[in-house]
């Protein structure tokens, strides 16, 4: 497969009379990477992997005891933490939906000869280019209830949007679902345009309606496209942490990550944030590779 | 040949007496970023001016201070020479040895006398009574409340109100005139509303304001010595003033619900509440007409009493010490003698510090200053604080999680609420081996 994909060096080329081959220079480009990915990512997370079985504390002298199992056994039995994860479950549904209702139906109306296309697709993917935090801040005063303006412009009087418990988990959804829809938009748009013409001509001559049309050729066509889209947008809400640490400090919107910052950051916890990380990884591990069975499953139709 | 070495040699030895003689002249101070910080700024500049040693404050947001203080102490990393930390950081820092002992330093100057009791109680000892001291009071701090006055002696208001509750309307002496108040002027249809109080939940804010009331009501949080909590943080007198505070926050504006200091200083400059929690830190911007409005007819009152005629506020405020990774500590060690001196302090507080030297806060010249240094007088001396063990923050979250649901949404009741802290402590203790 390699020898595929790897083309030779051409022998007039400067590269080669300078003496560099082409495992040279493969091996130029990837050793960097390679060692920031082992100093910055592997050796991190396998050190980290030890602290979890400790009782280390990063703001003290005291020298780490192994525990054994005792964080993963505490944590597993800690409500709050349950509670954590359950909140973290149900904004990566409202969200991820969201997104991908908003996303492909705004693929679906750019998908046609419209006038300024460029320049509409464009302005729409402007909130994704945006800093998680200035959009917080941002969508904090829109959520005002005094003088907030999405209050004023549905007429809601002082509606509670981020103070009350029940409604502040869907106010952070709804703004993530602002800012990442253009991101869904974006792929649905490119798995769109590549359905080829002909196959909508031959549904117009079997006058299949346009449900059946959606249904049967769009849909499974840009469905493998569609799930890459899910997927990253599943693996980014469940790590969710700045729009909902900025927006609301409601315990119904305490999602999985921010409990983990509180308790490795302000509580220095460091043996046991270290082991609520592994959990966390794992689920998002577990999570991801069910996706991608699916995802296999669907190209293969 | 032996020239050139010889030359180069000396070269080198220059740069090195300059390198080091340059660094002992520059000291940085790590602070929250407020308008304390911005004076102490002004002060240091003096000390530049008399000695030569440049001294720089460096601030960071308030919502980041802790984090980013204890990742550099945790790295024992030698960026900040001192720093003005929060008072319940006191345990943790001193346990790991990242503050220098100042022990010594203390009782040679016999600082137990020149600064008030409770900033030394509270800022500068750690263990509690055990003589060892660990920084040196800088900024006191507590919480006290600002009112519109022109709601207050508005002739129809005083008229409504007295018909309504049978006494007159002036600042509140106790903790259910608090609430009458707030009930009074509390008209949503007229966006007009009764109190703002903290409820800010990321860090101490709702702690501190529950506090208030826990503190006046008679209550306490625990004992600080046997760390013994059963039937003192969930006594009778801290469910009554639990729930007086869960009614407080039926006349807050609407969305209150993650407010602290900026919020609880805009409930007066943009017209919302009639009564506003906050640090007197800051006050100073509420009778500023460039950032305060209704600066001339803002009034300032201490946290009244509680039912049995307790009266004692939650401490803000912090000491300065010296961090021990500092390379500059000698030179550190000088700027806090002269940082004490009697001088400095009166100059501390004319450029706005709240300085915790009882002499310049006795005084009659500090007291009519301002129209909140009477009240700041008053309450720095009955005032007290949070746990400063060094499991605080593990403390302050279980704090938070307990009773943030109950004030703010009203979810059971506030004896569950405190059983259940109770609990928590309890374990959070047997956990570090208090008990």
């Amino acid at each position: 497969m390699a020898t595929v994909v790897m083309t030779s060096l051409d022998s007039r080329s400067r590269a080669a009379s300078r003496g560099l081959s082409d495992i040279k220079i493969r091996n130029l480009f990837i050793i960097p990477t390679i060692l920031f990915l082992i100093v910055f990512n592997i050796f991190p997370l396998i050190y980290s992997l030890g602290y979890s079985f400790t009782d280390f504390r990063a703001s003290s002298n005291a020298p780490a005891n192994f525990v054994g199992l005792q964080n993963y056994r505490e944590l597993l039995n800690d409500p709050f933490i349950w509670a954590n994860f359950a909140i973290t479950a149900k904004y990566v549904i409202v969200s991820v939906t969201g997104q991908v209702v908003v996303g492909f139906g705004t693929a679906m109306l750019l998908n046609r000869a419209i006038p300024f296309k460029g320049l509409i697709t464009t302005l729409l993917l402007l909130p994704m280019m945006l800093s998680m935090a200035v959009v917080g801040l941002f969508w904090k005063l829109l959520y005002d209830p005094s003088f907030g303006i999405i209050n004023y412009a549905l007429g809601l009087g002082t509606f509670e949007w981020l103070a009350n418990p029940d409604m502040a988990l869907y106010a952070v959804a709804i703004t993530d679902i602002w800012m990442w829809s253009p991101f869904v938009m974006l792929l649905s748009l490119a798995g769109l345009s590549a359905v080829p013409r002909h196959l909508y001509e031959a549904a117009a001559i079997d006058r299949a309606g346009p449900f059946y049309t959606f249904f049967r050729i769009t849909l499974p066509l840009v469905a493998p496209i569609l799930m890459i889209a899910i997927i990253f947008r599943t693996m980014e809400a469940f790590k969710t942490f700045d729009l909902a640490y900025i927006l609301t400090s409601q315990p119904t919107t305490e999602v999985i990550s921010i409990r983990l910052y509180k308790m490795a950051f302000q509580e220095w916890q460091t043996g046991r944030s270290c082991a609520l990380a592994y959990i966390v990884l794992i689920m998002v591990l577990a999570i991801t590779n069910i996706y991608v069975k699916y995802l296999n499953r669907v190209k293969e139709r | 040949m032996r020239k050139t070495v010889a030359g180069l040699m000396t070269g080198i030895g220059f740069m090195f007496a300059c390198g080091t003689s340059a660094q002992s002249q520059e000291l940085t101070i790590f602070w929250a970023e407020w308008d304390p910080a911005n004076y102490l700024q002004e002060l240091v500049n003096e000390y530049e001016a008399e000695t030569g040693v440049t001294i720089t404050v460096e601030t960071t947001p308030w919502a980041d201070f802790q984090t980013k203080a204890f990742t550099e102490f945790n790295a024992k990393g030698s960026a900040y020479d001192m720093v003005v930390g929060d008072s319940q950081w006191i345990g943790a820092a001193s346990e790991a040895g990242h503050y220098v002992d100042l022990t010594e330093f203390f009782n040679k100057h016999k600082l137990k006398e020149v600064m008030a009791p409770a900033t030394v109680k509270y800022y500068a000892e750690y263990p509690a009574n055990s003589g060892k001291y660990w920084s040196i009071p800088a900024e006191g701090d507590a919480v006290g409340w600002s009112y519109r006055k022109d709601w207050f002696e508005d002739p129809k208001e005083m008229e409504a109100f007295k018909a309504k509750y049978g006494y007159d309307l002036a600042p509140p002496k106790d903790w259910k005139q608090l609430r009458d108040i707030a009930e009074f002027f509390h008209r949503p249809d007229q966006k007009r509303y009764g109190i703002a109080i903290y409820t800010d939940n990321s860090y101490d804010g709702l702690v501190m304001g529950v506090e208030n009331a826990i503190f006046s009501f008679g209550g306490e949080l625990g004992d600080y010595s046997t760390y013994k909590v059963d039937s003192i943080i969930n006594s009778e007198k801290n469910v009554k003033a639990l729930e007086t505070y869960r009614e407080l926050y039926g006349f807050t504006p609407p969305g209150w619900a993650k407010s602290f200091f900026v919020e609880n200083n805009q409930a007066i400059t943009e017209n919302l509440a009639a009564m506003s929690m906050n640090y007197f830190a800051f006050f100073p911007a509420l009778v500023n007409e460039a950032s305060n409005p209704n600066a001339k007819v803002t009034g300032f009152f201490a946290n009244p009493a509680g039912p049995d005629g307790d009266q004692y506020a939650a401490l803000g405020g912090q000491g300065i010490s010296i961090v021990s990774y500092s390379q500059n500590k000698e030179e550190a060690m000088k700027f806090l003698e002269w940082f004490i001196k009697d001088e400095t302090q009166k100059r501390w507080a004319e450029l706005g510090g709240y300085t915790a030297s009882a002499k310049v806060l006795e005084s009659e010249e500090f007291q009519n200053a301002t129209p909140y240094n009477k009240a700041f007088y008053e309450t720095m001396f009955r005032v007290k604080d949070f746990w400063a063990t060094p499991e605080y923050a593990e403390l302050l979250i279980q704090m938070n999680q307990r009773i943030y649901p109950y004030v703010t949404a009203g979810q059971g009741t506030a004896k569950e609420a405190l059983d259940a802290l109770a609990e928590d402590w309890n374990a959070t203790f047997k956990k570090y081996g208090r008990h």
